[in-house]
């Protein structure tokens, strides 16, 4: 009788601290950031101005965009570390075919069109060549993108001659608005990153693709033996990530109008960095795009808060962002472990 | 067969034929691209020029490989000369000295080694000069007082020592310095970091961007926002396009100081020059870092540079 009693007892109870703890772990990136939007309007009055705001949202959109094709690439179970090298590779090829059709084209938006469509076209590839590696050669993701990274790289190296790739004056001009223009008031980018959000969102909870995603990450061989071409699933991951770096380029170029050996050092780390903090698993099997959002805010405003003050030397700039993303990931983690 | 070939030649050509080993970092930013370039076409010039001498460039992206490189040069190329630009001064130390016993003749160029009296000739800019030579543009340009932000490069001794001489020159005078952060000498990190200063500062009067890549980054983010009046922005060592703005008349950025990827090229060639002739070369030569105005620019203007 007693078991009677304690097994209803229990299942409510049992539910609702999962659900409690649930809470704790899926929003632990928004305290995150509210706690550091907090600190930042403590700290500077013109950190919550709208100028600086859009400031860090207009910078951020580029590891955002890039960021959202990662959650998909880590959800399948796959990484990609080639992301930055492609972005300027696609940035220094962008540049140097509108400038090649500019004489024929014009400096008008023909010609930026074209660029885009290009870059485009540049980013599919590069992520079915990642992809085709992975999948059909079997090699680990891993090690092709760290491959293809240095390729990347030093494409753009040497086809920069180690100097900048620039885009023509007239093409600048022209150019200019898709990162600096507003719509309402909002830029460009920003827009541009909450309609990828919303529509990755929608892909990855929604569809048969987005579910596929996560079921491989999970367990590949079980989503093999549930009829589902595995190989195609995880090529599509690396080409939505090669669309989406080519997307984060063609709004990067506008801003300084050229790509040099420096372009995009680092932003695969930064990708990773906020898809893990928005709380998708890193070995794959559970993503979400809003998070990876959020992760990216955190990494821009830390960076944000970092350059408003003059707390710390600036020495020690990094090992205080190391130390908030270990922080944000606790926190979604902190229940979770037990 | 390669292998054997090379062996072969280098032992029978050992009396008159000099190897000259060139070791520079990896074109990973502006400055080092633009270095790049001219060794190369330095490189490329003393070949037709000299058919006998020999020259073996390798470039590293960390001071660990350009150690190892150093190694491979003097072990397995056997060269008789290094022309080396440090990665940084104090792992390179060691290395160089070691090759220096070998009885190899040792250029350096740019930053010297943390030791004295290892090279028997010095090609290099002026770095303390370097950031007085920015403290006295801001002195004459505000005229004695007003607000500076400062972009540092990246965290290395030869950034110290610039901004220490640039801090040490405005001790004492009306020029207040607001902040200074890492912009790492490059474009997209400078237009961040002058977003933020411009955020956080209602009044700036002055920006020293240390280096022209970060100073173009600079200047995209203060047109941005529309501060462009009544401020200044200084760049430095040497970039084409800078040079061109300033011949042009920009009202932003007016001047830069000259700290040139050229200063390879004398390396080089007073290094080749030594075995060409069989004259002894050693000593220092010291390039000044002379502030460059739209009188001067055109000197120093050289398009076809990548940098």
């Amino acid at each position: 009788m007693s078991d009677t009693i304690a097994v209803p007892n229990k299942l409510p109870a049992t539910s609702g601290r999962y659900r409690i703890s649930d809470h704790l772990t899926s929003f632990g990136p928004l305290i995150a950031l509210a706690a550091l939007l907090l600190i930042g309007g403590l700290i500077n009055e013109s950190f919550l101005s709208s100028a600086n705001i859009s400031n860090v949202l207009t910078r951020s959109a580029l590891i955002g965009i890039i960021a959202i094709g990662t959650t998909f690439v880590i959800t399948a179970g796959g990484l990609d570390l080639s992301v930055g090298a492609m972005s300027a590779l696609v940035a220094g090829l962008m540049i140097m075919f509108m400038n090649a059709v500019a004489p024929t084209l014009g400096t008008g938006w023909v010609t930026v069109l074209a660029g885009i469509l290009f870059a485009l076209l540049l980013g599919t590839m590069a992520g079915l060549v990642n992809g085709v590696l992975i999948t059909r050669w079997r090699i680990e993701a891993f090690i092709v993108t760290l491959g293809t990274m240095g390729i990347f790289r030093s494409l753009l190296t040497y086809l920069s001659n180690g100097g900048a790739i620039s885009l023509e004056s007239g093409l600048r001009s022209t150019a200019r608005p898709i990162y600096y223009g507003t719509l309402f008031g909002i830029a460009y980018p920003i827009i541009a990153l909450a309609i990828l959000a919303i529509v990755g969102e929608f892909v990855l909870w929604r569809t048969r693709f987005g579910r596929h995603c996560a079921a491989i990450g999970s367990n590949a061989a079980v989503a093999k033996y549930s009829a589902i071409n595995v190989s195609r699933v995880r090529i599509a991951t690396y080409i939505l990530q090669g669309l989406c770096v080519a997307v984060a380029t063609l709004i990067y170029v506008p801003r300084l109008g050229a790509a040099t050996p420096s372009t995009g050092v680092l932003w695969e780390l930064e990708a990773i960095a906020a898809v893990i903090i928005g709380g998708t698993v890193l070995s794959g099997g559970y993503g979400r795009i809003w998070g990876t959002i959020v992760g990216v805010l955190i990494l821009g405003l830390i960076q944000n808060i970092l350059n408003l003050t003059s707390w710390f030397s600036p020495h020690l700039n990094g090992s205080i962002q190391g130390a908030i993303i270990i922080l944000a990931v606790l926190m979604q983690k902190g229940r979770a472990a037990r | 067969m390669a292998l054997a070939t090379v062996a072969a030649s280098s032992s029978i050509a050992l009396a008159e034929k000099a190897k000259i080993g060139v070791s520079i970092p990896a074109a990973t930013h502006g400055w080092t691209g633009g270095l790049n370039y001219h060794t190369k076409r330095t490189v490329d010039a003393l070949r037709k020029a000299y058919p006998d001498l020999e020259f073996v460039i390798t470039t590293a992206d960390s001071a660990t490989k350009q150690v190892n490189d150093i190694e491979d040069l003097v072990a397995v190329q056997k060269i008789n000369a290094l022309v080396v630009l440090p990665f940084e001064s104090d792992p390179l130390t060691e290395p160089v000295k070691e090759a220096k016993k070998q009885g190899v003749f040792v250029t350096t160029v740019d930053r010297g080694l943390s030791e004295e009296g290892i090279e028997d000739l010095y090609v290099g800019g002026n770095n303390p000069e370097y950031g007085r030579i920015a403290a006295e543009y801001f002195k004459t340009k505000l005229k004695g007082k007003g607000k500076v932000v400062v972009m540092r490069g990246i965290p290395t001794a030869i950034d110290n020592i610039r901004i220490d001489a640039f801090k040490k020159a405005l001790d004492g005078t009306g020029v207040q310095v607001l902040d200074m952060q890492y912009a790492n000498w490059n474009p997209d990190k400078g237009f961040e970091v002058m977003q933020d200063y411009l955020q956080r500062f209602p009044q700036i009067d002055g920006v020293w961007a240390g280096d022209d890549d970060a100073a173009l980054g600079a200047i995209e983010a203060i047109s941005q926002a529309g501060r462009d009046k009544g401020m200044i922005v200084l760049g430095g060592s040497g970039m084409n396009k800078v040079f061109k703005r300033i011949m042009d008349g920009d009202k932003l950025i007016d001047a830069d100081i000259f700290y040139p990827p050229t200063l390879i090229i004398p390396a080089i060639g007073a290094t080749a020059m030594k075995f060409a002739t069989g004259a002894p070369v050693s000593g220092r030569w010291v390039l000044g870092s002379p502030l460059i105005t739209k009188e001067n620019a055109e000197q120093y203007y050289f398009p076809e540079s990548p940098y």
